[in-house]
């Protein structure tokens, strides 16, 4: 099939080191050693056709454009769902249409929308399949072909979960978390077909996703290029290869859960469905429990937050470091940061249940763990700002979006230990306070990281620069917008507002924040539409962007090093990169330019005084 | 105009509106004050970090904008630094986790004084059943509900004979006097939330949960469902009526028990009887 890489046929000792010829009896005396590839390199398998290349595609970089654009477009999806919701909710006689039952729908779909099938499909999948095979310098995933299924796999699950909208009864309004009995039962919109399509499509999402992550792993712990330790990774990598095991853990709890509600549903078991009365008549059910399914989903939701933040807190690293032009701070603590918060992420998921009527003791332990997470997640904040300290700060559209992400991270990550402080949490859990919190920190703070990354890698992946003045606008706009929509929101639930209302009618306390409603509801309208400005940025850069030209960000990380821009399939034209050092050696005292690239050979910055390679 | 100017109006946005916010804690009207006590305790050191965290970032923004040439620091880590830091929060987070752990010991041991009510949540309305002169809840089961046995109580446990069945949304309190809130539900979870109480706990067909508080200002007060129990969600209010001692008895003794709904049913069949026979 491949015919482009020869060099597979050379015996495995001549391509030890770049730089080692005439010294292999001392190898390790030569400052530019490298240990040799332990493995020959492998063919790739090459589409000719357009279908081949295109659509059932195998180059890990078209995947992760495919999954971008899917994710996205259902991203825009739970827009417009929130508008929808928001509408009813600061006018609520402006949309007749609306009925008790849609506003269900919306919140449901929504919220599954934004968490599963964009946010995570966009990290892992987009940025994921994009960003892996480049920066640890391998020529494409381990496993192409599952890796094309596993995007198929996803699109697929889209489609269902699409399709729920069209079924008699529409999608389900059970709420995003799906808690029986409700979720089952006729008193929810959408509890016959809508419920059922949203619990396939989940299990078709965590069964593709399964095939891309076993992917990203293994091309992490294996296919990373000469010279790439684990130490030497981006912290992209690092996020990305965490938040991909916590995947691989967390899902299963996702899966079993949905398998066992269908059969609750459609064969009458009883999982998680105790003796229920509904309107007057015992139902057929019997000695399930419905806190079970609340522990199987938050094993699976509480990681599910780490699976989208920790490949957020990786990129963002890389992008502040680069345009800060300084080394990230403490690099090792943030590496294992990351993994601590990892692991960490198992013990504390009854956080979501302090009010669902667990054993009460619980509460002790998971507020502990809860508030022990906050440790390494504030060290990773002061890590960010110290790398501004004393830095040369770039002050573009990445760069804005860095800052919009710290100030949006520290204040939702701050309500967070509101939220996880079990005495506190009695009060404002099940407000506005809890939707202002998670959305603060999961909605806009990756939002932030995501469109950060738009305008870095954008130039990579098309070869073209985004407009930096439509870049600054759209952030302002989204930035200052969605601080206005959620900090305010915090102190509905001071007032005691709960979530999930169609309508408070006029509760004394509730009419006091009308006013609060119908702003929100305005911003949201602008913070929604001013994206139109990031879709024509991108749309018209495609053909009118300056053109990029090599490692325009004056980068260290490898996946600006390709020969060609946009890199082609297989990455590394005829060799692979030997790696030399980490990726953030910026202006390194000694060195001559403010940056030197991960493949630069000590030996051709020799006056540098690099401390940690 | 410098990016650093937008952002430090960020943050002294945020402070001026948490200072000047019409919108606060709807006014406390139990004993739980202490989970008032530690989210403004939560406030003042996590609201604290977020300003610093922020002004920091603000002044490294303008002072060290972009300069070609500028001399950067060069210092991959800095264990000194990264230990102090580490530790500091530790502490802080302590500060925050050791009185929120005591207060919510106190929210799970109820005290021995406590008043039992007993909730019934149901798609979508609510009713109350307390325990008679024996001060004990009968038994009960929701398979065991029909039109006569509207609690589903045991029939033969002897200490529901005497429960007052309150079929009504609205429950009378009595102030200054802990009351433990038993909660029951018939089909899906719900949560008997009263904002101006901030306890709550989840209703759950099959086990029974309970949570307590004291009410202690005489007033009514709405009861929302505060756990997503389909679409009449949002409609499931109740009222609460916090009286003093002697209101709040005049009211019970106007209440039915589980036996005077027994021999009232009893009646109804022995009319329903004559009648037929009188027709006859």
């Amino acid at each position: 099939m491949s015919d482009e890489y020869n060099q597979k046929n050379v015996p495995l000792e001549a391509q030890s080191s770049d730089t080692i010829s005439g010294t292999s009896g001392t190898p390790s005396k030569d400052i530019d050693y490298v240990r040799p590839a332990e493995l020959p390199e492998q063919d790739l398998y090459h589409g000719h056709s357009f279908i081949t290349k295109w659509i059932f595609c195998q180059d890990a970089k078209i995947i992760g454009v495919q999954y971008f654009l899917t994710a996205v477009f259902t991203g825009i999806v739970g827009l417009v769902l929130s508008w929808l919701m928001r509408l009813q909710l600061g006018y609520p006689d402006l949309v007749p249409f609306i009925t008790a039952e849609h506003y269900y729908q919306f919140v449901t779909m929504h919220g599954m929308i934004m968490v599963v099938y964009f946010l995570t499909a966009l990290f892992l999948g987009g940025f994921g399949n994009y960003l892996i095979p480049l920066m640890v310098g391998a020529r494409d995933m381990v496993f192409p072909y599952v890796n094309m299924v596993s995007f198929w796999m996803f699109f697929i699950a889209v489609c269902v979960l699409m399709a729920s909208f069209f079924v008699p009864g529409g999608p389900t309004g059970a709420g995003w978390t799906l808690y029986p009995p409700q979720a089952i039962l006729p008193g929810t919109p959408g509890s016959n077909m809508g419920i059922i399509l949203m619990l396939v499509s989940l299990s078709l999402f965590v069964i593709g996703f399964t095939m891309g992550g076993l992917n990203y792993i293994i091309t992490i712990l294996q296919a990373r290029t000469r010279g790439m330790t684990l130490m030497r990774m981006p912290l992209t990598i690092w996020g990305i290869f965490t938040a991909t095991a916590l995947a691989m853990l967390a899902f299963p709890a996702l899966l079993v859960s949905c398998i066992m509600m269908t059969l609750d549903k459609m064969l009458e078991t009883s999982f998680f469905m105790p003796t229920i009365v509904q309107a007057g008549e015992v139902l057929d059910y019997g000695g399930g429990s419905p806190v079970l399914f609340q522990h199987l989903f938050w094993f699976f939701g509480h990681p599910e937050v780490y699976i989208v933040a920790l490949p957020a807190f990786g990129i963002v690293s890389d992008l502040i470091s680069v345009h800060a032009r300084k080394n990230i701070f403490g690099y090792r603590m943030m590496v294992w940061a990351i993994v601590g918060i990892g692991g960490l992420s198992f013990f504390v998921w009854a956080h979501h249940m302090y009010v669902s009527g667990m054993n009460p003791w619980f509460g002790f332990f998971f507020a502990t763990t809860t508030l022990i997470i906050a440790v390494p997640t504030a060290l990773k904040v002061y890590n960010w700002i110290i790398t501004l300290f004393r830095a040369n700060i770039r002050m573009n559209t990445v760069m804005l979006f860095c800052l919009g992400f710290i100030v949006t991270f520290v204040n939702g990550g701050i309500t967070g230990i509101f939220l996880g402080n079990v005495a506190v949490d009695i009060p404002l859990s099940d407000t506005y306070f809890v939707i202002a919190h998670f959305h603060m920190v999961m909605g806009i703070a990756p939002l932030m990281v995501i469109m950060g990354a738009v305008y870095h890698w954008f130039p990579l992946v098309t070869g073209r620069m985004l407009s930096e003045k439509l870049g600054k606008w759209h952030f302002w706009f989204t930035f200052l917008g969605a601080y206005s929509i959620y900090f305010p929101m915090h102190y509905l639930g001071f007032i005691g507002v709960p979530r999930r209302y169609f309508e408070m009618y006029d509760s004394p306390y509730v009419a006091s924040a009308t006013g609060l409603n119908e702003f929100i509801t305005l911003a949201a309208l602008i913070v929604g539409f001013s994206q139109l400005i990031f879709i024509y940025n991108i749309v018209s850069s495609l053909s009118i962007g300056k053109p990029a030209g090599k490692n325009p960000w004056k980068a260290n990380s490898l996946e600006w090093l390709t020969p060609e821009v946009p890199p082609a399939h297989g990455n590394w034209g005829e060799k692979l990169p030997v790696i030399h050092r980490w990726p953030y050696d910026f202006n390194v005292p000694g060195a001559k330019e403010d940056y030197i690239t991960q493949t630069t050979p000590p030996s051709e910055v020799i006056s540098a005084e690099v401390e940690k390679t | 105009m410098h990016p650093g100017i937008i952002f430090l109006g960020v943050i002294i946005g945020s402070v001026l509106f948490h200072i000047f916010t019409p919108w606060w804690w709807t006014d406390i009207a139990s004993n739980w004050g202490a989970m008032d006590d530690t989210i403004n305790l939560t406030f003042w050191i996590g609201g604290g970090v977020f300003i610093l965290v922020c002004l920091f970032m603000v002044y490294c923004v303008f002072k060290f904008s972009y300069k070609e040439g500028r001399k950067v620091e060069y210092k991959p880590e800095d264990h000194k630094l990264e230990k102090i830091l580490t530790i500091a929060t530790t502490v802080g987070v302590i500060a925050l986790l050791a009185p929120g752990l005591i207060v919510y010991n106190n929210y799970i041991n109820t005290p021995k004084n406590a008043l039992q009510v007993e909730v019934n949540a149901w798609q979508w309305g609510w009713q109350y059943r307390l325990p008679g002169e024996d001060g004990i809840l009968g038994t009960a089961h929701v398979a065991k509900i029909s039109d006569n046995n509207p609690f589903g109580i045991n029939l033969d446990d002897p200490n529901g004979k005497d429960d007052i069945l309150i079929e009504d949304d609205v429950l009378h309190l009595k102030t200054n006097r802990p009351v433990k809130i038993l909660l029951r539900s018939l089909d899906v979870l719900h949560n008997y939330y009263v904002p101006q109480f901030r306890a709550k706990m989840d209703a759950i067909p099959g086990i029974i949960t309970y949570y307590w508080f004291e009410p202690n200002k005489i007033g009514e007060y709405e009861v929302l469902c505060a756990e997503y129990c389909g679409v009449g969600h949002y409609a499931m209010r109740a009222k609460v009526i916090v009286e003093s001692e002697d209101n709040y008895k005049s009211w019970i003794n106007e209440q039915e028990t589980f036996s005077d709904l027994i021999a009232k049913q009893e009646n109804n069949k022995l009319k329903k009887i004559l009648i037929v026979k009188n027709n006859d």
